[in-house]
Parts: structure tokens; sequence; C-alpha cells
């Protein structure tokens, strides 16, 4: 399928290979012409040494940290524990701790069960939005496009203060103008508070993933469209058989990046927690994990978390892209 | 939806259409006009009246107050929020391109090794990495510190995987070797050429790395005690919370973030061209 050999979990947003680098093979069959000599191939590690060296320092050591502190605790020696604190091997006793915690694992839920919903249908409207963006003049496609990505440069927090406005009774317009409706929304009540916070993350990212798409939809040759207005098709068709298959790479993508997102769920009810007695301390994974290490001061329990929860969000996106792979080659 | 004839759309489905797009608009601008709205207002009028017109505007005298509360802190933060994810946005994007540029166009072994490692950054979510780096950086004593969220902002694996994909198609292997034929030395080559030919791309990894570390908010969160070195996000933040003692504060809050949002939104809307080029940028280029 490719030339390098990324297929097993890259989200390579474009179907084909660039075609424009020769192939990765090791044997040295490159054309003649190329002298070894003239490619002082060494001079790579110059290039990569500065972001290896923070990568290493930024993320990889981090990593390996945190792995170390969980594996540690804090025991107090003598009578009633009111001796010297001192650091000992924990085994996985944090792991167990942590899986213990019913409300971990429930945290682990909430997020499976916001991703299920929300991805789809945050998905589902920057498709909807980029094919129909596709129908409409340029000047009011580009005015148009740019409203909707306007959000992702809000940040989270910043978002979601200004909808916890929005959702507040008193100050809020919504709940003023459905009040005179006769309808009175409860958006922080204990029921609808997960979905206030998907309505915040969509609002956040649909405008994203739409130009992700759009930008894949410039990508597709014109004499493609050409050809299917020849063969009579309308624009309905044109949208389903040809666009939709093509735009599939960027849906991958946008996925992979959607699913890593609603795991990581944290500045959204961290805000809205003031708010929303529903939003407790271990509302999602990392919100957990923050409370264990800065509220409970056992970092050592944190570290487990935030462990935990990185393996988690990795197989999930690992798992995904395979499963699209799969598929793919199955169709082929 | 019926398939429409070709040459044409049907009215309806016409209508229809521009009415579904219209209102897209009014849900991603609702907010944002809300904030524009709200940050003309005195606290009082905030709650006495109606949320979606205006009231005694007041928009001059709000700033103000906004910019001067607590010793100018607004300024400060604002600075603050520029220096993180400006100087990081930059270094980033300059490691990303020679990182890149090196996977794309050298063949040396463990060339695919670093790049799986660099995929693998990519997936690793991001926040569940603020608390590790918070307990290492605690350690080192880097904790509260400019260092602590600028070292980590200066990463960015997708950043690589970006420049890697742009290089190996809008460099040519022919024009390498022309400059080394005629006795270019490899960073000579890499600051003269390279970089200019992979300006799309670094354009759109520096805006990706820019917004990203702009809207961070577990990392400083984390890292950061001292008020005086906060990002806007996080400052913003602690005045909401104060808000219960102080109710002045909702306005300050409300002002706070209708500045940090405009120019954002500026930027977007005149940048939009350059994020449209560059996620299937590699496919493009043949």
């Amino acid at each position: 399928m490719t030339t390098s050999g990324t297929d097993t979990g890259p989200p390579r947003p474009t179907g084909t290979p660039p075609t424009g680098a020769p192939p990765a093979g090791r044997g040295g069959a490159g054309p003649a012409r190329r002298r070894r000599s003239a490619r002082p191939d060494r001079k790579a590690w110059t290039f990569l040494a500065p972001f290896l060296a923070v990568y290493l320092f930024a993320m990889i050591l981090p990593i390996g940290y945190a792995v170390h502190q969980s594996l540690l605790k804090v025991e107090r020696s003598g009578p009633l524990g009111l001796g010297e604190p001192s650091v000992a091997f924990a085994g996985l006793d944090n792991y167990a701790l942590a899986l213990e915690q019913t409300a971990f694992l429930e945290s682990f839920g909430r997020v499976l069960l916001f991703g299920a919903v929300q991805v789809p249908v945050m998905l589902l409207l920057a498709l909807v939005l980029a094919l129909l963006l596709d129908q409409v003049k340029d000047r009011w496609a580009g005015l148009l496009r740019a409203t909707y990505f306007l959000p992702y440069g809000v940040p989270g927090v910043i978002a979601t203060l200004l909808w916890g406005f929005l959702y507040v009774p008193g100050i809020s317009p919504v709940t003023d103008l459905l009040g005179k409706l006769d309808v009175q929304p409860d958006f922080l009540g204990y029921d609808n508070v997960l979905w206030s916070i998907a309505n915040i993350v969509v609002w956040e990212f649909t405008g994203y993933n739409m130009l992700v798409i759009v930008a894949q939809l410039k990508s597709i040759p014109e004499e493609l469209y050409e050809a299917a207005r020849i063969d009579g098709a309308g624009p309905w068709e044109t949208a389903l058989r040809i666009k939709l298959p093509l735009v599939r790479p960027a849906l991958v993508l946008t996925c992979v990046f959607s699913i890593i997102g609603t795991m990581q769920l944290f500045a959204e009810p961290l805000v809205l927690k003031r708010l929303a007695p529903a939003v407790t301390s271990d509302y999602t994974p990392n919100l957990s994990a923050y409370f264990d290490a800065f509220g409970n001061a056992n970092v050592h329990l944190a570290a487990a978390k935030s462990v935990l929860l990185a393996a988690v969000a990795m197989v999930l996106s690992f798992t995904f892209l395979s499963l699209v792979n799969r598929k793919r080659r199955d169709g082929r | 939806m019926t398939a429409s004839p070709p040459g044409g759309a049907p009215r309806p489905g016409r209508i229809l259409l521009v009415a579904f797009l219209a209102l897209a608009a009014c849900y991603f601008l609702l907010p944002v006009y809300w904030l524009t709205v709200a940050a003309t207002k005195s606290n009082a009028d905030l709650y006495g009246s109606f949320g979606l017109w205006f009231d005694n505007p007041r928009l001059w005298h709000n700033l103000t107050r906004v910019f001067t509360y607590n010793d100018h802190i607004y300024p400060r933060w604002a600075l603050n929020s520029l220096l993180y994810a400006g100087v990081g946005a930059l270094l980033a994007t300059l490691l990303s391109a020679a990182a890149g540029f090196a996977l794309a166009k050298y063949r040396f072994r463990g060339r695919e090794a670093v790049f799986r490692c660099v995929l693998a950054g990519v997936l690793l979510p991001s926040t569940a990495l603020a608390l590790p780096l918070y307990l290492m950086f605690n350690k080192l004593g880097l904790t509260n510190t400019y260092w602590s969220v600028l070292i980590p902002s200066v990463v960015s694996p997708f950043g690589v995987y970006l420049c890697r994909i742009y290089a190996e198609s809008a460099i040519s292997d022919n024009l390498l070797e022309a400059a080394r034929v005629d006795g270019a030395r490899e960073e000579r080559i890499f600051f003269t050429l390279v970089l200019r030919l992979m300006t799309p791309a670094l354009v759109t990894v520096f805006l990706f790395q820019f917004v990203h570390i702009w809207n961070n908010y577990f990392l400083p969160l984390a890292m950061l005690s001292d008020d005086r070195k906060y990002p806007i996000t996080l400052g913003l933040v602690t005045w909401k919370e104060a808000a219960d003692r102080a109710p002045e504060l909702t306005q300050y809050t409300v002002g706070g973030a209708f500045v940090s949002v405009i120019p954002l939104a500026v930027a977007m809307l005149v940048l939009q061209r350059y994020w449209r080029t560059g996620l299937t940028e590699g496919s493009v280029k043949e």
C-alpha cells in the first residue's frame, strides 16, 4: 500500500503516498547516477538532534518518570502511622487501587459514552457542512467557512466560560428566550451537563474538522466531477457516490484526533464544575488524576491514572486505525 | 432529499441549503456575538438586561478597568500568552522543519524507527502528558518558571509528520544534488533553500502549534503558581472563580475574554487559507 511501510499506525491524511520521494528501499537500488558520496546522509542526525533532544526530555522521560512514580507509594512507619513518611516500592498497588475505584472506572465509561455520541455528531455535521459549502458560490463559501472555523481559535477554557454564561439562568439570553416559550431547560442539571459539555466541544471543533474535509475535497481533480456531470449525476449523487468515498482519509484522520481529544477531556468539565454540582472531581479520567495529584496530594496514584489514561487512548486510536486499514484491504 | 435534475438545483432545495448554512453560522457565532454585547455592559446590566442586545454600552470604560485591575495584571497575562505561544510555536516549527526534512530526504539507519516514535507521539494525548511533566519538572525544580511551559511547547510530533510529508513532495532530490554540486554545505542548504521551499507547510505548523499552546490549559495550570506568569486562559478562570467574592470580576472576565478572542478571531479569518493548505498537501502536490 505505502512505500515507506507506515501503514501500521499513522493517521496518514492521504490515501496515496506522495510520489515525489523515492521508495525507502535500503538495497541501494536507486538510479546509478546518484553517487553515494554526494548524499551526506549522516548529516541527518544533526537535523534530527534538536527535535529528538526535546522530544526525549519533554515526552519520553516524563512518561518514564510517571511510570516509575506510579510504582511507588508513601508509607508511614510507627504507631498509628504517625512516624516519618517514606517512599517505598508498591508494585502494582496504585494501579489496583485506581481500578478498584468505581468512580474512576465510571469516568472512563462516561468519556466513552460521550465520545460515542459526540464524535459522530460532530463529524457528521462537519461532513455535511463541507459538502454543502461545495454547492455555494465561492465568495459566500469562503465567508461561511471562516465563520464555522472561528471557534477553533477560542481556547477551550474561554469557550466553556462563554457557554457557561449561556447555560446559567438569569444571565443567559437562551434560557430567557426559552422561558418565554414556557420551556425551562436545565443545561447544568445532573442528566444534561454531559451533553452541555458535548455541545461546547462540538462548537469548538466542528469547523476545524470541516476544514480538513474541505481540504481533501479540493484535492479531488476537476475531471472527476466533469465525468460525473456528463454521466448525468446530480449534485446529491455526486456528493454521495464520488465525494464521500474520496474524503474517507480525512474522516479517518479527524476521527482519530477526536477519539484522542475525547479521552483527555479536562478543561471543559473543570471549568463547568463551579457551575454544575453534577460534575464531580472524578468526572473524567484526567480530572480524577488531577485532583489526586493536587487535591489529595497522592502523586503516585495520580501517576498511575495518567499512565492508564495514556495507554487506553493509544490502544483505542491504534485499534481504530488498524480496523480501518483492515477494512480497506478487505475492500480491495 | 431528492436528487435534483442536472442543470440548476430546484428552488426548495436551494432555500433549504441556504437556511441550513445560515443556521449553522448563527450557532457558531452566537457565543461570540453574546460576548461582544456583554463586553459593553455594566455588571448589573449583564444580569438585568436581555443578553442579545445592547443596553447602556460603555465598552471603553469596561476595558480600561480590565486592563488596570490588580496592577495591570491583564496585559501581563496577554504578553505571557504571546510569549508562550509565539516563541514556543516558532521554535517548534524550526525543530519540526529540520526533523521532517531529515526524515524525508536522507537515507540512514534508524530512520523508520525514529519516524515511528514521532507517530507514537502524535497519538499520545497531550493533556495526559501534563501531569507526568509536572511530576518530573517538580523533581527538577523547574515548576513555576517560564521554562516549565515553554519547553514542552516546543515539541510537535504532528509538525514533524506534516513537514516530512510536505518535504517528500515539495523538495526535489535533483535540486539538493545541484546545491551540493555547487559546494553548499547541508546546513546552508537547509537554511537558504529548504526552509523557503517548505514555507506553506511551516506556516501551517506554526499556526497549529500557536493555537495549541494558546489554548492549552492543563499544562500551565499544573506548572504555574505565580499568577504573574499565567497565560490569559488561566488568569480569566481565576477571575471567574473569584467572582463569588468580588462580583465586578464577572464583568472583567467577560471583558478579558472579549479582548483575547477578537484578535484570534480576526487572525482565523485572515489566515484561513493557510489552514486549508496544511493537512492534505502531501497528496495534492504530486
